[in-house]
This record gives C-alpha cells, sequence and structure tokens, in this order.
C-alpha cells in the first residue's frame, strides 16, 4: 500500500493523551510476593477471615501452576518478585464519601472525563472509580441504593455484605482457573462489586474507571456482578496508564452471575497505555473474564474494544447453563506498532436451547499482530444448542498479521455450530474514493474502520461508543493513506 | 477553466496517456469517446489524482491552478468531482454519513458554515427526490449490495450533493436502463449552469440525446485524434471506430 504509510504513520503517532502521571504521595508495600505480602494486604484492607484464607488458597495453588505459553504472544518474561502488589494514594482522610476525596485525584479524573462531582456527571451514569490498588470514589451510591442496588467498591462489599461476596466470589472464575486468576486471587486489591435484586432494572449505567498511575505497581482488580431474577444491569469499564517505558502488569478478573430471566450487559473500552512505537512500555493485560448465565432464560453480552495495552490476553466467555439461555461476545480489537493481542471468548453450551453469537472485529496495523482465539463447546445435554460464530480481520499495511483459531466441540447431534470469517485489507481504490469526496486519508480510514467495527459498536451504550469510535481513529493514526 | 497541455501518463511502466491536449471553458459539456482501452478512464482518474498513474509528460491547469501538483482530496475539495465507472463499495458506512462528512470537508475548505444532520438530511431528500431513489438508500452502506444501475444512479446523487465545478463522468450511462438513464440526463441537465463544465466519458450516442454535449472528443491509444461538434458521435453511431482508427493509423504511419 503505497499510498498508505505516511497517514498511517501520522495516525500512529498522535500522542497518548492519558499517559500523564499524577504527583501524589502512595502508600506501597515492599515490593515482591509471598504469603505475608498477602497477609498485609488483607490486613490493610481489614478483611475477615474467610477472603484471607481463600487469598493463601490461591496463592498456594498459584505456586504450582505455570504461566500459559499456547497463546500466540511473544514478551520477555515477567518477574513476579519485582512487582509491587499494592499502591494507594495516601489520602489526608478516609475513603468512602466523595467531599471527602483528595483534590488531586479529582483532578486527574476530570483531566480524563470523568468528574466525579455528581453534578457535573452524566446524568445517567454511575462511576466507580479505581485510582491505582483502591477505589477512590463511587458516585450515585445512595441513590441505586434506594432501588436496593448495591453498587460500591469490592473492598467496600467485602466489608457491608460479607454474605454476598462469599456466596458468589470464585463460583465462576474459581481461583484455581488459570494461572493469572489464581495470581489475581491472591493479591487483588479492589475493584467494583454490584448486586441488582430481583426484578429490578437498573435505571442508569454503571461503569468503573480504572487508573495506575504508580510505578512499578501490578493492578489486580476483580468485579462481581450478580443479577437477581428478572433484573436488568448494564455496565461498563474503562481505563488508562501512564506513559512509561517499562511495562505493568495488569491482571483482573471479573464475575458475572445471571439468575433467571437476568441480563447483563458488560462492556469495555480498554485504552491501557499501549507502549510507544518502537514497542517500549505499554500494560501487559492478562485478564480472566466470565459470565454464568445460571438461571433459564437470562442473558449475558459481552462487548469489548480493545485498542490499548502492548499485549492483550483475554477471552470473556459465558457459560450457559440454563435453558434458553443467550451468550453474546462482540469485539474489536486494535493492534498498532508493536502491539499484539491474543483475545476471543468462550461459550460453554450445558442448558437446552442455548444460544450465543461472537462477532469478532480484528485490526492490525504496523507490526501490530492480532489473534482471534475461541471456543464454543455444547454438551451432549444442551439440545438445541446453536451456535454463530463471525470473525473478520482488516489488515493495514503488510508487516501485521492476523490469525484465527476457532475451537468446536459439539458434543450432539441436534445443535449447530456456523462459522464465518474473512480477511480483508483497505484498498488504495477505497481510499481514492473516500478522497475523491473530499476526505482526508486519516478521515478515510478511520470512517472504512468504523464502518468494518459497526456491528460491534452497535451494542455499546451510547456514551461509549462515540468514544469507542473516537478512540479507534487515534489508535490507527498514521495506520493507512 | 480546464486546460490540459501534453499529458502523458503510465500505469505498471505501461504508457496509457500519450499526449492529450483538451481545454474545457466553463459553462460547457464535452463529451468522450473512444474504443475501450483507449485511455478514457485514465484520463478521468489521473485529473482526479488517482496513485496508481504516474505522469510522465504535460501539465493540466485548473481554474488557475496547477492540478496535478494538488492531492485528490484537494482537487475534490476545489470542486473535482469524479463519478466512478465502477463505484466502490464502503462496508458499515452509511450512504448519507458518507455523503455529509464529504460536503463538509468541501464545505469547510470553501469556508462555509458545516451542515448538520438535520440540514443535510433536508438537501438529501431533495436530491434523492430528483434522482427518484428509494429513500432506503441513504441509510444502506455505501454502495454495498447495490445493483450496478443503482451504483451509477449513487455516484450522480453524490455529484448533485457535492455540487462541483468540474464534473468528470466515466461512463455513468452504462449499466443504466433506459428511464433510469432518463432521470440521470435531467439530474445532470438540472447541475448544469454558466458556473461549472461537465466531462461525459460514454460509449453511446444514446445519453448525448439527453445531454447536449458542445464538443465531441474521440480518445484512441492515449490520444484526441478527433474533436467535433455533437455531430460527430451521431457519425461514430453510424459509423464505428474503424475509420477512425484508419486515419490514427495512417498519421501515426505518416509520422515516424
Ligand atoms: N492501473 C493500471 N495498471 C495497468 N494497466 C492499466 C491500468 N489502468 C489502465 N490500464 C490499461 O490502460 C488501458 C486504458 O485503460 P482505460 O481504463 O483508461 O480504458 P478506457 O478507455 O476507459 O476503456 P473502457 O471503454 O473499456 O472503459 C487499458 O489497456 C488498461 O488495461
Ligand atoms: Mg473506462
Amino acid at each position: 500500500m503505497n499510498t498508505a504509510p505516511d497517514t498511517i504513520e501520522a495516525l500512529a503517532n498522535r500522542e497518548y493523551k492519558y499517559g500523564f502521571v499524577t504527583p501524589i504521595e502512595s502508600d506501597v508495600i515492599p515490593r515482591g510476593l509471598n504469603e505475608d505480602i498477602i497477609r498485609m494486604i488483607s490486613a490493610k484492607k481489614n478483611e475477615p477471615e474467610f477472603m484471607l484464607e481463600w487469598r493463601l488458597r490461591a496463592y498456594r495453588r498459584w505456586l504450582t501452576m505455570e504461566e500459559p505459553k499456547w497463546a500466540n504472544l511473544h514478551y520477555s518474561p515477567i518477574n513476579y518478585q519485582d512487582i509491587i502488589y499494592y499502591s494507594a494514594p495516601k489520602q489526608k482522610k478516609p475513603l468512602g464519601s466523595l467531599d471527602e476525596v483528595d483534590e488531586e485525584l479529582l483532578r486527574t479524573f476530570e483531566k480524563l472525563g470523568i468528574p466525579l462531582e455528581e453534578q457535573k456527571r452524566l446524568a445517567g451514569v454511575a462511576v466507580d472509580a479505581v485510582f491505582d490498588s483502591v477505589s477512590v470514589a463511587t458516585t450515585f451510591k445512595e441513590k441505586l441504593l434506594e432501588l436496593g442496588i448495591i453498587f460500591c467498591s469490592f473492598s467496600e462489599a467485602v466489608q457491608n455484605h460479607p454474605d454476598l461476596v462469599r456466596k458468589y466470589l470464585g463460583t465462576v472464575v474459581p481461583y484455581s482457573d488459570n494461572y493469572f486468576a489464581a495470581l489475581n486471587s491472591a493479591v487483588f486489591s479492589d475493584g467494583s462489586f454490584c448486586y441488582v435484586p430481583k426484578g429490578v432494572r437498573c435505571p442508569m449505567e454503571l461503569s468503573t474507571y480504572f487508573r495506575i498511575n504508580a510505578m512499578d505497581t501490578g493492578q489486580f482488580e476483580r468485579t462481581l456482578i450478580v443479577a437477581e431474577e428478572g433484573s436488568y444491569v448494564s455496565y461498563m469499564e474503562g481505563c488508562t496508564a501512564p506513559i512509561r517505558d517499562t511495562n505493568q502488569l495488569h491482571a483482573a478478573v471479573v464475575e458475572l452471575v445471571a439468575l433467571e430471566r437476568a441480563q447483563i450487559k458488560y462492556s469495555t473500552v480498554q485504552n491501557w497505555y499501549a507502549g510507544d512505537r518502537e514497542g517500549r512500555g505499554g500494560i501487559y493485560n492478562f485478564v480472566t473474564k466470565r459470565g454464568k448465565c445460571a438461571g433459564d432464560n437470562s442473558r449475558i453480552s459481552w462487548t469489548q474494544v480493545e485498542t490499548g495495552s502492548a499485549i492483550t490476553w483475554k477471552y470473556p466467555g459465558v457459560i450457559l447453563q440454563g435453558n434458553n439461555s443467550i451468550g453474546e461476545f462482540y469485539s474489536v480489537a486494535v493492534t498498532n506498532n508493536y502491539q499484539q493481542a491474543d483475545t476471543g471468548t468462550k461459550m460453554i453450551h450445558i442448558g437446552k436451547n442455548t444460544r450465543s453469537t461472537i462477532v469478532s472485529k480484528g485490526i492490525s496495523a504496523g507490526h501490530g499482530n492480532n489473534t482471534y482465539r475461541g471456543l464454543v463447546k455444547v454438551l451432549p445435554k444442551a439440545m438445541g444448542a446453536r451456535n454463530y460464530t463471525q470473525c473478520d480481520s482488516l489488515l493495514l499495511g503488510d508487516q501485521c498479521g492476523a490469525h484465527t483459531f476457532p475451537y468446536m466441540e459439539v458434543q450432539n447431534s441436534s445443535s449447530s455450530v456456523e462459522h464465518e470469517a474473512c480477511t480483508s485489507k483497505i484498498s488504495d481504490d477505497q481510499i481514492f474514493y473516500c478522497k475523491q469526496r473530499g476526505l482526508s486519508a486519516e478521515n478515510a480510514v478511520s470512517m472504512i474502520v468504523n464502518g468494518f467495527c459497526k456491528e460491534v459498536f452497535k451494542n455499546l451504550p451510547m456514551e461509549f461508543a462515540v468514544e469507542a469510535s473516537k478512540l479507534l481513529g487515534i489508535s490507527l493514526e498514521g495506520s493507512v493513506g | 477553466m480546464l486546460e490540459i497541455r501534453n499529458l502523458c501518463a503510465t500505469a505498471d511502466h505501461k504508457t496509457i496517456l500519450k499526449g492529450i491536449n483538451l481545454k474545457v471553458g466553463i459553462g460547457e459539456v464535452h463529451a468522450i469517446m473512444g474504443p475501450n482501452g483507449s485511455g478514457k478512464s485514465t484520463l478521468a482518474q489521473v485529473l482526479a489524482g488517482h496513485p496508481s498513474y504516474a505522469v510522465t509528460d504535460g501539465e493540466v491547469r485548473y481554474e488557475g491552478q496547477d492540478l496535478l501538483a494538488l492531492a485528490p482530496e484537494e482537487r475534490a475539495r476545489e470542486g473535482v468531482f469524479l463519478a466512478f465507472q465502477y463505484p466502490l463499495e464502503i462496508a458499515g458506512v452509511s450512504n448519507a454519513y458518507f455523503l455529509r462528512t464529504g460536503l463538509n470537508e468541501i464545505r469547510k475548505h470553501k469556508g462555509l458554515e458545516e451542515l448538520d444532520a438535520m440540514e443535510f438530511l433536508g438537501l438529501l431528500k431533495e436530491k434523492m427526490k430528483l434522482l427518484e431513489m428509494e429513500p432506503s438508500m441513504k441509510s444502506r452502506s455505501v454502495n454495498e449490495g447495490f445493483s450496478g444501475g443503482e451504483k451509477k444512479r449513487n455516484e450522480i446523487l453524490q455529484m448533485a450533493i457535492m455540487d462541483p465545478k468540474l464534473a468528470i463522468m466515466d461512463e455513468t450511462d452504462s449499466g443504466l436502463d433506459i428511464d433510469a438513464m432518463k432521470i440521470v440526463a435531467k439530474a445532470v441537465n438540472k447541475f448544469r449552469s454558466p458556473d461549472n463544465a461537465v466531462i461525459v466519458v460514454t460509449h453511446y450516442q444514446r445519453l448525448l440525446n439527453y445531454i447536449t454535449p458542445d464538443f465531441v472528443h474521440v480518445l484512441f491509444d492515449g490520444r484526441i485524434v478527433r474533436s467535433g461538434g455533437k455531430e460527430l458521435a451521431l457519425e461514430l453511431e453510424e459509423k464505428g471506430y474503424d475509420w477512425i482508427k484508419e486515419e490514427a493509423g495512417t498519421l501515426r504511419e505518416a509520422r515516424v
């Protein structure tokens, strides 16, 4: 593509505007990982005994496990003893209410486009703001509580709703699930918790905004959402980090539980720092996300737009246990420069007449490498199960790669699994056509790419869709012409 | 408004345009005819700035500017419009959004206010009516799944909306049924004004019955070998290109 390089270049090199560092004093613990560190984290959070026990079991399990090597990812080994596992901004007053949040933190979130003062917020969105290892504020808590909806930081949930946490923690992603999930279970510091009672339709979008600030720390958050019978909740998550030339580890776990007729929509716009043009720095994003459609007729949808991170390893899945339950996965993953993504989903059909839909759009530019890896498993009793998978790849330039690994295991004969895949390039002629209509090359690329992602974007809540489509333009800056 | 002097262009090391000379004045309609492969589309694409073609000699003045020095999008914003012989498809991008984005780029360039979605919709509706297009076409992806004729009509819709100074139509008539051709011709005639100019590339006299050209040129083997008034088109319709080819052949031999 000889017309492209300039624009692709220009696109790719636009500044990452969230790359600043907040000068704030932090409460950090010593580097490295051992049982004492875990006890220290648990003590800092004043956790009940069952939590510490659980963490220690996870840690001991982790010690016996090996880092997975099957992903199509290449990175230098992570030294787990060189990471700081807990860092919290020192605040003058205890965390809790909004007017007690440190000015510097409020300003940071304001700068990120997430003002925490409720009067400034978009009316329809409640936010839990997580800064390094802790949640610093949650908005609209009281208003939601009037409906019986619990939306708070994970730490608060452990203090105030230990029974709920105990009942559901690890029921979808057990600590033994995989290496990173075990690590997270041992050291996780905060995250969001949400509980929607029976029959309640959550009237606003819930969201968590994750911000990594401190150097050399890992971020290990954990989110748990429980939707009781007949309830509905839409949840969004966003994230950013400063520009640094060393890599930082982010290993999160998200568990969703949908009971009978409940529906959970989970949307992510992942914009962790991606590293520079030469591939220096950036976040290593190793995340385990899974939902369980525990009740009949329940529904869980994952929509993700992954544009950041140096490395993304992430397979949000759904366990379709209830009869007639529905699992959906809509994904856009962008890799530019030296970014690598190995992402996809797992749909496990257990109940009868369960349905799943997978739409994955991978965009590669520069030297980026994008892999879709998905598993659709239909168990013998899942009679009448259906899956539809569509995996499309778009290549910008000729030094990037796209790979697709769809695994399918169908163990009964009344089910159907359908897979479609296609790889395309943006053609010079298409760009020329757009230019002939007055569009700049950048605009043309961004328009074509957005068109390519349309099926995914239309599943995002409005606030996010606009953001995502802008972000896509930015991540591809410098990719085509 | 447009003056092409000794324009030579190659693609893939193949010389396609071998010295084109053509003057188009404001308010004029020029038809370019000629056998398959003679270089008509190449000329159109070179004027629009397609990157696959390298201009090896000659120059093009447009409204007092060196057209060839402008990037394709700058040419578009300066009022050069090409209705493609083979319009491209853009999946997932609605026709309306595509058009509005392009139009607003052009308006910005002219120092005009951008049109918001509502204002644009009004304009779009009016022009779609003119072209007798189904309203649903505006929300469909650009040219995706359009029939051959629908694509061509969509090109003219774009032209009507962009309101260029110089419109180049590359075989817009091929693929159109007779009624559609009349509709398109009607739109082109409505567009014609003393302030703009049109170059129509076509194989058929039929279109020229509806869009009356001021001049007709015959392109053969990369050169304009004959120019005349609208009667020339009738003569070609009747006699074909053989006599022109022969003439050109003798000319070339004479030159050697
Ligand atoms: N990008 C290209 N690379 C190589 N050859 C090309 C390219 N574009 C055009 N040509 C060749 O140049 C010649 C002229 O092509 P062009 O499309 O301009 O013809 P045309 O007069 O428009 O013909 P038609 O009436 O069939 O549309 C043809 O032989 C064609 O194969
Ligand atoms: Mg042609």
